[in-house]
Protein backbone atom coordinates (compact mmCIF):
# COMPACT_ATOMS: atom_id res chain seq x y z
CA UNK A 1 0.00 0.00 0.00
CA UNK A 2 1.34 3.38 -0.92
CA UNK A 3 2.37 5.61 1.95
CA UNK A 4 0.97 8.69 0.33
CA UNK A 5 -2.74 8.70 -0.47
CA UNK A 6 -3.91 10.35 -3.65
CA UNK A 7 -6.13 13.40 -3.29
CA UNK A 8 -9.23 11.48 -4.27
CA UNK A 9 -8.44 8.82 -1.69
CA UNK A 10 -7.98 11.55 0.90
CA UNK A 11 -11.25 13.14 -0.13
CA UNK A 12 -13.02 9.83 0.16
CA UNK A 13 -11.60 9.13 3.62
CA UNK A 14 -12.29 12.60 4.95
CA UNK A 15 -15.75 13.28 3.66
CA UNK A 16 -17.46 10.24 2.18
CA UNK A 17 -16.54 7.42 4.52
CA UNK A 18 -18.84 7.29 7.55
CA UNK A 19 -20.78 10.18 6.00
CA UNK A 20 -18.31 12.67 7.45
CA UNK A 21 -19.48 15.39 5.05
CA UNK A 22 -22.58 15.60 7.21
CA UNK A 23 -20.42 16.87 10.05
CA UNK A 24 -19.24 19.75 7.88
CA UNK A 25 -22.76 20.54 6.76
CA UNK A 26 -24.17 20.64 10.26
CA UNK A 27 -21.09 22.73 11.20
CA UNK A 28 -22.05 25.28 8.56
CA UNK A 29 -25.53 25.44 10.06
CA UNK A 30 -24.09 26.03 13.54
CA UNK A 31 -21.71 28.76 12.36
CA UNK A 32 -24.48 30.50 10.44
CA UNK A 33 -27.05 30.50 13.23
CA UNK A 34 -24.54 31.53 15.92
CA UNK A 35 -23.31 34.37 13.67
CA UNK A 36 -26.75 35.56 12.65
CA UNK A 37 -28.15 35.73 16.17
CA UNK A 38 -24.90 37.28 17.44
CA UNK A 39 -24.96 40.00 14.76
CA UNK A 40 -28.53 40.95 15.66
CA UNK A 41 -27.79 40.93 19.39
CA UNK A 42 -24.55 42.83 18.78
CA UNK A 43 -26.30 45.61 16.89
CA UNK A 44 -29.00 45.94 19.56
CA UNK A 45 -26.51 45.93 22.45
CA UNK A 46 -24.12 48.17 20.51
CA UNK A 47 -26.84 50.70 19.86
CA UNK A 48 -27.89 50.79 23.52
CA UNK A 49 -24.30 51.13 24.69
CA UNK A 50 -23.66 53.88 22.13
CA UNK A 51 -26.68 55.77 23.45
CA UNK A 52 -25.25 55.36 26.98
CA UNK A 53 -21.87 56.65 25.81
CA UNK A 54 -23.44 59.74 24.23
CA UNK A 55 -25.85 60.37 27.09
CA UNK A 56 -25.76 63.43 29.30
CA UNK A 57 -26.09 61.22 32.38
CA UNK A 58 -22.75 60.47 34.05
CA UNK A 59 -24.10 57.17 35.32
CA UNK A 60 -25.10 55.93 31.85
CA UNK A 61 -21.78 57.11 30.41
CA UNK A 62 -19.92 55.16 33.10
CA UNK A 63 -21.89 52.02 32.19
CA UNK A 64 -21.12 52.46 28.50
CA UNK A 65 -17.43 53.13 29.02
CA UNK A 66 -16.99 50.22 31.42
CA UNK A 67 -18.76 47.87 29.04
CA UNK A 68 -16.65 48.73 26.01
CA UNK A 69 -13.50 48.71 28.15
CA UNK A 70 -14.08 45.20 29.45
CA UNK A 71 -15.16 43.79 26.09
CA UNK A 72 -12.24 45.28 24.22
CA UNK A 73 -9.75 44.62 26.98
CA UNK A 74 -10.19 40.85 27.28
CA UNK A 75 -9.80 38.01 24.73
CA UNK A 76 -13.05 36.86 23.20
CA UNK A 77 -12.22 33.24 23.91
CA UNK A 78 -11.95 34.07 27.63
CA UNK A 79 -15.29 35.90 27.46
CA UNK A 80 -16.86 32.92 25.70
CA UNK A 81 -15.61 30.47 28.32
CA UNK A 82 -16.66 32.70 31.19
CA UNK A 83 -20.15 33.04 29.78
CA UNK A 84 -20.55 29.35 28.97
CA UNK A 85 -18.85 27.75 31.99
CA UNK A 86 -19.67 30.38 34.63
CA UNK A 87 -22.51 32.74 33.81
CA UNK A 88 -24.71 30.18 32.03
CA UNK A 89 -23.36 27.12 33.83
CA UNK A 90 -26.71 26.35 35.42
CA UNK A 91 -28.79 27.21 32.36
CA UNK A 92 -29.96 24.33 30.20
CA UNK A 93 -30.30 26.15 26.90
CA UNK A 94 -28.91 24.86 23.62
CA UNK A 95 -25.20 25.48 23.57
CA UNK A 96 -25.40 27.39 20.30
CA UNK A 97 -27.76 29.94 21.87
CA UNK A 98 -25.37 30.54 24.75
CA UNK A 99 -22.52 30.98 22.27
CA UNK A 100 -24.59 33.39 20.19
CA UNK A 101 -25.29 35.43 23.32
CA UNK A 102 -21.59 35.46 24.17
CA UNK A 103 -20.67 36.73 20.71
CA UNK A 104 -23.53 39.22 20.75
CA UNK A 105 -22.23 40.67 24.00
CA UNK A 106 -18.72 40.77 22.56
CA UNK A 107 -19.71 42.31 19.24
CA UNK A 108 -21.89 44.87 21.03
CA UNK A 109 -18.77 46.45 22.53
CA UNK A 110 -17.25 47.03 19.10
CA UNK A 111 -20.50 47.98 17.38
CA UNK A 112 -21.12 50.57 20.13
CA UNK A 113 -17.91 52.39 19.21
CA UNK A 114 -18.77 52.23 15.50
CA UNK A 115 -22.27 53.64 16.09
CA UNK A 116 -21.00 56.31 18.46
CA UNK A 117 -18.49 57.49 15.88
CA UNK A 118 -21.23 57.41 13.23
CA UNK A 119 -23.59 59.57 15.25
CA UNK A 120 -20.81 62.03 16.07
CA UNK A 121 -19.92 62.26 12.38
CA UNK A 122 -23.27 63.91 11.59
CA UNK A 123 -23.07 67.68 11.52
CA UNK A 124 -24.62 69.47 14.49
CA UNK A 125 -26.58 71.61 12.04
CA UNK A 126 -28.68 68.56 11.16
CA UNK A 127 -29.81 68.18 14.76
CA UNK A 128 -30.43 71.90 15.03
CA UNK A 129 -32.50 71.93 11.85
CA UNK A 130 -34.61 69.06 13.16
CA UNK A 131 -35.06 70.60 16.59
CA UNK A 132 -35.84 74.04 15.15
CA UNK A 133 -38.76 72.49 13.24
CA UNK A 134 -40.15 71.29 16.55
CA UNK A 135 -39.02 67.65 16.47
CA UNK A 136 -38.03 66.34 19.88
CA UNK A 137 -34.63 64.78 20.56
CA UNK A 138 -35.59 61.19 19.79
CA UNK A 139 -37.59 62.10 16.67
CA UNK A 140 -34.54 64.01 15.44
CA UNK A 141 -32.32 61.02 16.21
CA UNK A 142 -34.61 58.52 14.49
CA UNK A 143 -35.63 60.50 11.41
CA UNK A 144 -32.60 62.67 10.78
CA UNK A 145 -29.37 61.61 12.50
CA UNK A 146 -29.53 57.81 12.48
CA UNK A 147 -30.44 57.32 8.81
CA UNK A 148 -27.38 59.36 7.86
CA UNK A 149 -25.17 57.80 10.52
CA UNK A 150 -26.07 54.28 9.40
CA UNK A 151 -25.02 55.10 5.87
CA UNK A 152 -21.68 56.41 7.12
CA UNK A 153 -20.97 53.47 9.41
CA UNK A 154 -22.22 50.76 7.09
CA UNK A 155 -18.76 49.77 5.76
CA UNK A 156 -17.33 49.59 9.30
CA UNK A 157 -20.35 47.60 10.44
CA UNK A 158 -19.90 45.14 7.55
CA UNK A 159 -16.30 44.68 8.57
CA UNK A 160 -17.42 43.93 12.11
CA UNK A 161 -19.91 41.32 10.83
CA UNK A 162 -17.17 39.59 8.86
CA UNK A 163 -14.78 39.59 11.81
CA UNK A 164 -17.58 38.21 13.96
CA UNK A 165 -18.31 35.28 11.63
CA UNK A 166 -14.67 34.24 11.65
CA UNK A 167 -14.39 34.83 15.38
CA UNK A 168 -17.09 32.21 15.99
CA UNK A 169 -14.50 29.63 14.97
CA UNK A 170 -13.51 29.48 18.65
CA UNK A 171 -16.81 27.93 19.79
CA UNK A 172 -15.04 24.58 19.77
CA UNK A 173 -13.46 25.66 23.05
CA UNK A 174 -16.81 25.18 24.76
CA UNK A 175 -17.67 22.06 22.82
CA UNK A 176 -19.88 23.33 20.01
CA UNK A 177 -19.37 21.63 16.63
CA UNK A 178 -19.14 24.44 14.08
CA UNK A 179 -17.29 24.39 10.75
CA UNK A 180 -13.87 24.76 12.33
CA UNK A 181 -14.51 22.10 14.97
CA UNK A 182 -15.95 19.70 12.37
CA UNK A 183 -12.84 20.10 10.23
CA UNK A 184 -10.67 19.59 13.27
CA UNK A 185 -12.63 16.50 14.24
CA UNK A 186 -12.22 14.95 10.81
CA UNK A 187 -8.50 15.75 10.90
CA UNK A 188 -8.12 13.92 14.22
CA UNK A 189 -10.21 10.96 13.11
CA UNK A 190 -8.37 10.45 9.81
CA UNK A 191 -4.91 11.83 10.61
CA UNK A 192 -5.24 13.72 7.34
CA UNK A 193 -4.96 17.46 7.97
CA UNK A 194 -4.95 18.79 4.42
CA UNK A 195 -8.47 18.04 3.18
CA UNK A 196 -10.54 19.06 6.22
CA UNK A 197 -8.57 22.25 6.89
CA UNK A 198 -8.64 23.37 3.26
CA UNK A 199 -12.36 22.58 3.17
CA UNK A 200 -12.85 24.62 6.34
CA UNK A 201 -11.02 27.58 4.83
CA UNK A 202 -12.96 27.38 1.57
CA UNK A 203 -16.32 27.22 3.36
CA UNK A 204 -15.57 30.32 5.45
CA UNK A 205 -14.30 32.10 2.36
CA UNK A 206 -17.44 31.34 0.37
CA UNK A 207 -19.77 32.42 3.21
CA UNK A 208 -17.97 35.72 3.60
CA UNK A 209 -17.73 36.31 -0.14
CA UNK A 210 -21.48 35.83 -0.46
CA UNK A 211 -22.11 38.14 2.48
CA UNK A 212 -19.84 40.75 0.96
CA UNK A 213 -21.71 40.74 -2.33
CA UNK A 214 -24.99 41.21 -0.47
CA UNK A 215 -23.65 44.01 1.70
CA UNK A 216 -22.12 45.84 -1.30
CA UNK A 217 -25.51 45.82 -2.95
CA UNK A 218 -27.17 47.28 0.16
CA UNK A 219 -24.45 49.92 0.44
CA UNK A 220 -25.04 50.99 -3.14
CA UNK A 221 -28.74 51.40 -2.41
CA UNK A 222 -27.96 53.43 0.71
CA UNK A 223 -25.79 55.82 -1.28
CA UNK A 224 -28.50 56.66 -3.82
CA UNK A 225 -29.18 60.05 -2.26
CA UNK A 226 -25.61 61.16 -2.97
CA UNK A 227 -25.96 60.90 -6.72
CA UNK A 228 -25.89 64.33 -8.25
CA UNK B 1 -45.28 88.87 19.74
CA UNK B 2 -41.77 88.34 21.09
CA UNK B 3 -40.54 90.19 24.15
CA UNK B 4 -36.97 89.85 25.30
CA UNK B 5 -35.96 91.09 28.73
CA UNK B 6 -32.33 91.62 29.72
CA UNK B 7 -31.13 88.53 27.86
CA UNK B 8 -27.67 87.32 28.80
CA UNK B 9 -25.69 84.45 27.35
CA UNK B 10 -22.27 83.24 28.43
CA UNK B 11 -20.15 80.57 26.81
CA UNK B 12 -18.14 79.49 29.84
CA UNK B 13 -16.47 82.75 30.84
CA UNK B 14 -17.06 84.54 27.57
CA UNK B 15 -20.00 86.94 27.77
CA UNK B 16 -21.60 87.00 24.33
CA UNK B 17 -24.88 88.71 25.18
CA UNK B 18 -24.70 91.24 27.98
CA UNK B 19 -28.30 92.19 28.49
CA UNK B 20 -30.46 92.50 25.39
CA UNK B 21 -34.03 93.78 25.60
CA UNK B 22 -36.27 94.01 22.57
CA UNK B 23 -39.87 93.80 21.49
CA UNK B 24 -40.80 92.31 18.13
CA UNK B 25 -44.34 93.18 17.04
CA UNK B 26 -46.49 91.19 14.59
CA UNK B 27 -45.76 92.06 10.98
CA UNK B 28 -42.41 93.62 11.74
CA UNK B 29 -39.38 92.78 9.60
CA UNK B 30 -36.40 93.32 11.84
CA UNK B 31 -32.91 93.25 10.38
CA UNK B 32 -30.09 92.64 12.83
CA UNK B 33 -26.75 94.00 11.70
CA UNK B 34 -23.38 94.39 13.34
CA UNK B 35 -19.76 93.24 13.18
CA UNK B 36 -18.71 89.60 13.50
CA UNK B 37 -18.72 88.42 17.09
CA UNK B 38 -21.22 91.06 18.15
CA UNK B 39 -23.65 88.35 19.33
CA UNK B 40 -26.33 88.79 16.68
CA UNK B 41 -26.45 85.12 15.67
CA UNK B 42 -26.41 84.05 19.31
CA UNK B 43 -29.29 86.46 19.94
CA UNK B 44 -31.34 84.83 17.20
CA UNK B 45 -30.44 81.31 18.35
CA UNK B 46 -31.47 82.15 21.92
CA UNK B 47 -34.93 83.16 20.72
CA UNK B 48 -35.33 79.69 19.23
CA UNK B 49 -33.77 78.18 22.37
CA UNK B 50 -31.03 76.54 20.32
CA UNK B 51 -28.79 78.09 22.97
CA UNK B 52 -29.47 77.81 26.69
CA UNK B 53 -30.16 81.26 27.99
CA UNK B 54 -27.88 82.23 30.90
CA UNK B 55 -30.10 84.95 32.30
CA UNK B 56 -33.14 87.00 31.34
CA UNK B 57 -36.57 86.26 29.92
CA UNK B 58 -38.05 85.63 26.51
CA UNK B 59 -41.82 85.78 25.99
CA UNK B 60 -43.49 84.43 22.87
CA UNK B 61 -47.16 85.41 22.64
CA UNK B 62 -47.00 86.32 26.34
CA UNK B 63 -45.72 82.87 27.27
CA UNK B 64 -42.45 82.77 29.18
CA UNK B 65 -40.41 80.33 27.07
CA UNK B 66 -37.29 80.53 29.23
CA UNK B 67 -39.23 79.04 32.15
CA UNK B 68 -38.01 75.62 33.27
CA UNK B 69 -40.15 72.68 32.13
CA UNK B 70 -41.64 74.51 29.15
CA UNK B 71 -42.44 72.39 26.09
CA UNK B 72 -39.72 73.72 23.83
CA UNK B 73 -40.87 71.68 20.85
CA UNK B 74 -44.32 73.25 20.84
CA UNK B 75 -42.82 76.75 21.01
CA UNK B 76 -40.38 76.02 18.19
CA UNK B 77 -43.24 75.03 15.91
CA UNK B 78 -44.30 78.68 15.99
CA UNK B 79 -40.88 79.81 14.76
CA UNK B 80 -39.31 78.93 11.44
CA UNK B 81 -35.53 78.97 11.41
CA UNK B 82 -33.32 79.33 8.36
CA UNK B 83 -29.62 78.64 8.79
CA UNK B 84 -26.50 79.95 7.12
CA UNK B 85 -25.51 76.40 6.12
CA UNK B 86 -29.05 75.47 4.90
CA UNK B 87 -28.97 72.19 6.85
CA UNK B 88 -31.21 70.34 4.44
CA UNK B 89 -31.53 66.65 5.26
CA UNK B 90 -29.30 65.01 2.63
CA UNK B 91 -30.89 61.56 2.96
CA UNK B 92 -34.36 62.82 2.06
CA UNK B 93 -35.72 64.02 -1.26
CA UNK B 94 -36.64 67.71 -1.41
CA UNK B 95 -40.34 67.00 -0.96
CA UNK B 96 -39.65 64.75 2.04
CA UNK B 97 -37.43 67.42 3.58
CA UNK B 98 -40.50 69.65 3.60
CA UNK B 99 -43.15 67.10 4.61
CA UNK B 100 -41.18 65.47 7.45
CA UNK B 101 -42.12 67.89 10.22
CA UNK B 102 -45.79 68.49 9.23
CA UNK B 103 -46.55 64.77 8.94
CA UNK B 104 -44.72 63.99 12.17
CA UNK B 105 -45.86 66.91 14.31
CA UNK B 106 -49.10 68.18 12.82
CA UNK B 107 -50.34 64.68 12.02
CA UNK B 108 -51.00 65.84 8.49
CA UNK B 109 -51.76 63.11 5.97
CA UNK B 110 -49.01 62.42 3.44
CA UNK B 111 -51.19 63.72 0.59
CA UNK B 112 -52.07 66.98 2.34
CA UNK B 113 -48.46 67.56 3.37
CA UNK B 114 -47.22 66.92 -0.15
CA UNK B 115 -49.84 69.20 -1.64
CA UNK B 116 -48.78 71.95 0.73
CA UNK B 117 -45.10 71.25 0.03
CA UNK B 118 -45.70 71.62 -3.71
CA UNK B 119 -47.42 74.97 -3.12
CA UNK B 120 -44.44 76.14 -1.12
CA UNK B 121 -41.95 74.85 -3.68
CA UNK B 122 -43.87 76.68 -6.39
CA UNK B 123 -43.69 79.81 -4.26
CA UNK B 124 -39.88 79.58 -4.06
CA UNK B 125 -39.69 78.59 -7.74
CA UNK B 126 -38.46 75.02 -7.29
CA UNK B 127 -41.51 72.85 -8.01
CA UNK B 128 -39.51 70.89 -10.57
CA UNK B 129 -36.98 69.80 -7.94
CA UNK B 130 -39.45 68.01 -5.65
CA UNK B 131 -38.12 64.53 -6.32
CA UNK B 132 -34.38 65.06 -6.30
CA UNK B 133 -31.99 64.87 -3.38
CA UNK B 134 -30.38 68.01 -1.90
CA UNK B 135 -26.95 67.03 -3.28
CA UNK B 136 -28.10 67.95 -6.79
CA UNK B 137 -29.13 71.51 -5.89
CA UNK B 138 -27.07 74.70 -5.94
CA UNK B 139 -26.57 76.67 -2.73
CA UNK B 140 -29.23 79.20 -3.61
CA UNK B 141 -31.70 76.47 -4.43
CA UNK B 142 -30.91 74.69 -1.16
CA UNK B 143 -31.58 77.83 0.84
CA UNK B 144 -34.89 78.39 -0.96
CA UNK B 145 -35.90 74.82 -0.07
CA UNK B 146 -34.84 75.48 3.54
CA UNK B 147 -37.17 78.48 3.59
CA UNK B 148 -40.02 76.38 2.17
CA UNK B 149 -39.30 73.70 4.79
CA UNK B 150 -39.57 76.22 7.61
CA UNK B 151 -42.77 77.68 6.14
CA UNK B 152 -44.39 74.23 5.98
CA UNK B 153 -44.96 74.38 9.74
CA UNK B 154 -46.94 77.63 9.29
CA UNK B 155 -44.79 79.58 11.75
CA UNK B 156 -45.85 82.89 13.21
CA UNK B 157 -42.37 84.28 12.82
CA UNK B 158 -39.39 83.44 10.63
CA UNK B 159 -35.84 83.71 11.93
CA UNK B 160 -33.04 84.00 9.37
CA UNK B 161 -29.49 83.44 10.54
CA UNK B 162 -27.25 84.96 7.86
CA UNK B 163 -29.22 83.26 5.09
CA UNK B 164 -26.95 84.40 2.26
CA UNK B 165 -23.50 84.28 3.88
CA UNK B 166 -22.62 80.82 2.59
CA UNK B 167 -23.76 81.53 -0.96
CA UNK B 168 -21.83 82.33 -4.12
CA UNK B 169 -22.46 85.96 -4.99
CA UNK B 170 -24.57 85.21 -8.05
CA UNK B 171 -26.98 83.17 -5.92
CA UNK B 172 -27.59 85.76 -3.23
CA UNK B 173 -30.22 87.56 -5.29
CA UNK B 174 -32.57 84.61 -5.76
CA UNK B 175 -32.66 83.95 -1.99
CA UNK B 176 -33.15 87.60 -1.10
CA UNK B 177 -36.03 87.78 -3.60
CA UNK B 178 -37.79 84.95 -1.79
CA UNK B 179 -37.27 86.59 1.60
CA UNK B 180 -38.47 89.89 0.21
CA UNK B 181 -41.66 88.34 -1.16
CA UNK B 182 -42.20 86.78 2.23
CA UNK B 183 -41.82 90.15 3.92
CA UNK B 184 -44.32 91.69 1.54
CA UNK B 185 -46.82 88.95 2.41
CA UNK B 186 -46.86 90.24 5.99
CA UNK B 187 -44.75 87.57 7.69
CA UNK B 188 -43.09 88.62 10.92
CA UNK B 189 -39.37 88.15 10.49
CA UNK B 190 -35.99 88.63 12.10
CA UNK B 191 -33.04 88.57 9.75
CA UNK B 192 -29.43 88.55 10.84
CA UNK B 193 -27.58 89.73 7.78
CA UNK B 194 -24.49 91.32 6.31
CA UNK B 195 -26.39 92.50 3.25
CA UNK B 196 -26.82 96.17 4.15
CA UNK B 197 -28.64 97.09 0.94
CA UNK B 198 -31.10 94.31 1.55
CA UNK B 199 -31.60 95.25 5.21
CA UNK B 200 -32.31 98.79 4.16
CA UNK B 201 -34.77 97.72 1.48
CA UNK B 202 -36.92 95.09 3.21
CA UNK B 203 -36.78 95.78 6.91
CA UNK B 204 -39.21 97.89 8.87
CA UNK B 205 -36.69 98.23 11.66
CA UNK B 206 -32.96 97.72 12.01
CA UNK B 207 -31.06 96.70 15.13
CA UNK B 208 -27.37 97.44 15.32
CA UNK B 209 -25.60 95.08 17.70
CA UNK B 210 -22.06 95.32 18.99
CA UNK B 211 -20.23 93.87 21.99
CA UNK B 212 -23.23 91.85 23.11
CA UNK B 213 -25.80 94.62 23.30
CA UNK B 214 -28.16 96.46 20.96
CA UNK B 215 -26.36 99.75 20.40
CA UNK B 216 -29.00 101.38 18.28
CA UNK B 217 -32.40 100.62 16.85
CA UNK B 218 -34.53 102.50 14.36
CA UNK B 219 -36.13 102.55 10.94
CA UNK B 220 -33.73 101.81 8.09
CA UNK B 221 -33.84 105.46 7.14
CA UNK B 222 -32.93 106.66 10.63
CA UNK B 223 -30.23 104.10 11.20
CA UNK B 224 -28.53 104.12 7.82
CA UNK B 225 -28.92 107.78 6.90
CA UNK B 226 -28.63 109.39 10.30
CA UNK B 227 -26.99 107.07 12.83
CA UNK B 228 -26.70 108.48 16.35
CA UNK B 229 -24.36 106.06 18.03
CA UNK B 230 -20.61 106.44 17.42
CA UNK B 231 -20.11 102.69 16.96
CA UNK B 232 -22.95 102.53 14.44
CA UNK B 233 -21.36 105.35 12.48
CA UNK B 234 -17.99 103.63 12.53
CA UNK B 235 -19.46 100.29 11.46
CA UNK B 236 -21.53 101.79 8.65
CA UNK B 237 -18.58 103.81 7.38
CA UNK B 238 -16.68 100.55 6.97
CA UNK B 239 -19.37 98.49 5.27
CA UNK B 240 -21.27 100.95 3.12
Amino acid sequence: MALVLTLSEQFYKCFIREDRYKLMISGIGVTLKVSLVAVILGVIIGFLIAICNLSKSKFLRAIGITYTDIIRGTPSVTQLMLIDFVAFAAVRWDKWIICAIAFGINSGGYVAEIIRAGILSIDKGQTEAGRSLGLNASQTMIHIVLPQAIKNIFPALCNEFIVLIKETAIVGYVGLMDIQKAGDFIKSATFLPFMPLIATAIIYYVIIKALNIGLRYIEKRLRESEVR
Amino acid sequence: MIKINNLKKNFDKLEVLKGVSEHIRPGEVVAVIGPSGSGKSTFLRCINLLENVTEGEIYVDDELITAPGIDINRIRQKMGMVFQQFNLFPHLKIIDNITLAPTLLKKMSKEDAEKRAMELLTRVGLADKANVYPASLSGGQKQRVAIARALAMDPEIMLFDEPTSALDPEMVGEVLDVIKALAESGMTMMIVTHEMGFAKEVSSRVLFMDQGIIMESGTPKELFDNPQNERTKLFLSKVL
